[in-house]
């Protein structure tokens, strides 16, 4: 009986006039609200202890090994990384940093290239026109277009050295053979991330590229119609996996459709979920692979044990 | 010498990825040998030393006691890491600030360009087409390079050398992967880029590209020099030449991958099937400079001729 509560409360009030008690709030506002007010806005100087900002940083920030690990662990997008690591192996001559490059260009590549898809149509007769509006009106387009192309072929260098390190530092040794194969197909994906790009400006330049580059696609064997078998197994320009590849048997509109859809959304994906395993097994496989403490002949008679043996 | 020809080819916009890389992978290079160098000699020391392996840091790089092992990923990673995205960020602008990406006239196909190459990284590919017909330079090579890269963690039995550069601990592994990556793969490139021009025609640097030259290459069979004229003939001289060829590199192949008395220890370690496509895929791999010799030294176009394929 809440209400009756209430009235026997204000019982002792209850004949108070309404002028009387709108004078008692008026002075209850003239010195709660300011001190209120007042302890509210000191309370602001120290803004790590406001309700927004412990809901977005769950640990305090003062410099101390636990929080150190917490920054890391307790952000999604650094969790990526363990707490701690190898005291070497943020030396730049051991890890040349090529992996980490290749994301973030991955990374440079998605942000311009989403820009540039706002100004581009995969059609034989906007295409080339895109190119040139980008290059001539659209502000900051020939920035914009010079930074995806250059990006993109920074990219491949920064793969290739890459793997160059990894197999330089053995590190595609045992627990990591998988990862390496993972590798691999990520170095395939961006050779042709980069080639489907090629073709987009519908330029003279992207359509020989790509001419030559699907021509050797009519040489397949079993599949296509000029390679060994291929004929006898019923393959015609019409029907063998070029035509596929090209939606049609020459470089025409079909095949500049196709190559944007494979270079904007269905390689991307692809290669992102290869990133994804990539990076979960760098960890999960012990971590980058070293510096490692360098192992001697006597110890390599031995039989390994697990991850660990590999790294320190 | 034609100095403007060959500043035209080495500063086209899409070359200077290529023209970048070379001076990129020379000082990796280095820098992978100065540390397999330090590692070598620290491996030499330990070896003559046990006691000293014991307690030793085992690295080339100072270590001094009470430090610590590991260290805070932050700050010590991800400033580096923040370090290396504003530095290719920068790089990446003045790039494109002074170089436009090329944009040539609009496609046409009744305006066949001449050359017509591939984008740099397949100019490899397109540099094996002079010496291999298409569905070996473009399909069988490539599917082998990925499948071959892939096979490597498995077919490398050799325990030491993972985690750290070494070159006395893995002399073939190493030399393997530099043949294949510097001579076969990015020289080739190189090719491609600077020298290949008109027609795919060969012109050294600093020769004026010339749209109306002629080469009169005679090339040969290698059946033809033999004077075996039938298709059933040439079919089957062309296999045994290749079986020899087969025998012979495998033959040769053990030799050097026995050669060692490390190497035989890890010849042991191998099973039968690790050997086997370990030797298929250095035969393969092979038979491209084999091939190129054979083109250069001896005009010879085709080893084994057949009605459906020729190699």
């Amino acid at each position: 009986m809440p209400e009756e509560n209430g009235n026997g409360k204000n019982g002792k009030n209850g004949r108070v006039g309404l002028a009387e008690r709108v004078k008692e709030d008026l002075q209850a506002l003239k010195t709660e609200i300011p001190s209120k007010a007042k302890e509210q806005i000191e309370g602001l100087k120290d803004p790590t202890k406001t309700q927004v900002y412990t809901s977005i940083f769950r640990h305090k920030h003062d410099d101390t090994p636990r929080n150190r690990a917490l920054g890391v662990l307790s952000n999604v997008f650094l969790h990526l990384h363990p707490a701690k690591i190898n005291r070497d192996a943020v030396r730049y001559s051991y890890t040349w940093g090529m992996g980490g490059i290749t994301f973030y260009l991955f990374v440079v590549l998605t942000f311009t290239g989403v820009l540039l898809m706002f100004y581009y149509h995969p059609t034989k007769v906007q295409a080339f026109r895109d190119i040139l509006y980008l290059e001539h009106d659209v502000p900051f387009g020939k920035l914009l277009r010079n930074m995806h192309r250059w990006a993109a072929h920074l990219m491949v260098i920064a793969v290739w050295l890459h793997m160059f390190r990894v197999f330089l530092t053995g590190s595609y040794k045992k627990p990591r053979e998988f990862n390496w194969n993972i590798g691999v197909l990520l170095l395939v994906f961006t050779l042709l991330l980069s080639f489907t790009g090629y073709l987009l400006p519908d330029d003279q330049l992207g359509f020989w590229a790509v001419t030559v580059g699907t021509n050797m696609a009519r040489a397949t064997p079993l599949l296509g119609h000029e390679g060994p078998f291929g004929p006898q197994l019923g393959m015609t320009p019409y029907n063998d996996v070029r035509f596929g590849l090209l939606g049609g048997s020459i470089v025409d509109a079909n095949a500049l459709l196709r190559a944007y859809i494979w270079h904007c959304i269905g390689i991307p994906i692809v290669a992102s979920v290869l990133m994804i395993v990539h990076f979960w097994r760098v960890r999960k496989d012990g971590g980058i692979s070293g510096p490692a403490p360098v192992m001697l002949q006597s110890e390599a008679d031995k039989p390994r044990r697990g991850p660990k043996a590999a790294g320190e | 010498m034609d100095w403007h020809q060959l500043w035209e080819i080495v500063s086209a916009p899409d070359n200077v990825p290529i023209v970048a890389l070379i001076p990129l992978l020379a000082f990796y290079i280095y820098l992978a040998w100065r540390q397999a160098h330090a590692n070598d000699q620290l491996i030499d020391q330990l070896e003559a030393d046990p006691a000293l392996a014991k307690t030793h840091y085992r690295k080339a790089w100072p270590f001094k006691p009470g430090w610590q092992k590991e260290i805070h990923v932050w700050p010590f990673l991800l400033r580096i890491e923040f370090l290396a995205a504003i530095i290719v960020t920068i790089v990446l602008m003045v790039w494109s600030i002074t170089l436009n990406a090329p944009l040539e006239e609009p496609a046409n196909p009744n305006l066949t360009m001449n050359p017509a190459k591939a984008p740099w990284y397949f100019l490899g590919l397109q540099e094996m087409l002079v010496y291999f017909d298409p569905w070996i330079a473009g399909v069988v090579m490539p599917t082998l390079i990925i499948i071959g890269l892939m096979v490597i963690p498995y077919i490398d039995t050799n325990p030491k050398g993972s985690g750290y550069y070494t070159w006395k601990q893995r002399r073939f592994a190493i030399s393997t992967f530099l043949f294949g990556f510097i001579v076969l793969w990015v020289s080739m490139i190189v090719i491609g880029t600077i020298i290949r021009g008109p027609g795919w025609m060969w012109f050294w640097p600093g020769v004026t590209w010339d749209h109306n030259r002629l080469v009169f290459e005679v090339n040969r069979d290698l059946p033809d020099i033999f004077g075996i004229t039938g298709r059933t003939a040439k079919a089957i001289f062309g296999a045994i030449v290749m079986g020899i060829y087969f025998v012979g590199a495998w033959i040769g192949m053990h030799k050097l991958i026995t050669l060692t008395h490390f190497n035989k220890k890890i010849y042991k370690r191998m099973s039968l099937l690790q050997y086997s496509i370990m030797q298929v895929f250095l035969i393969l791999m092979l038979l491209l400079p084999v091939k190129i010799l054979l083109r250069h030294v001896f005009r010879i176009k085709y080893i084994w001729i057949t009605p459906w394929f020729n190699i």
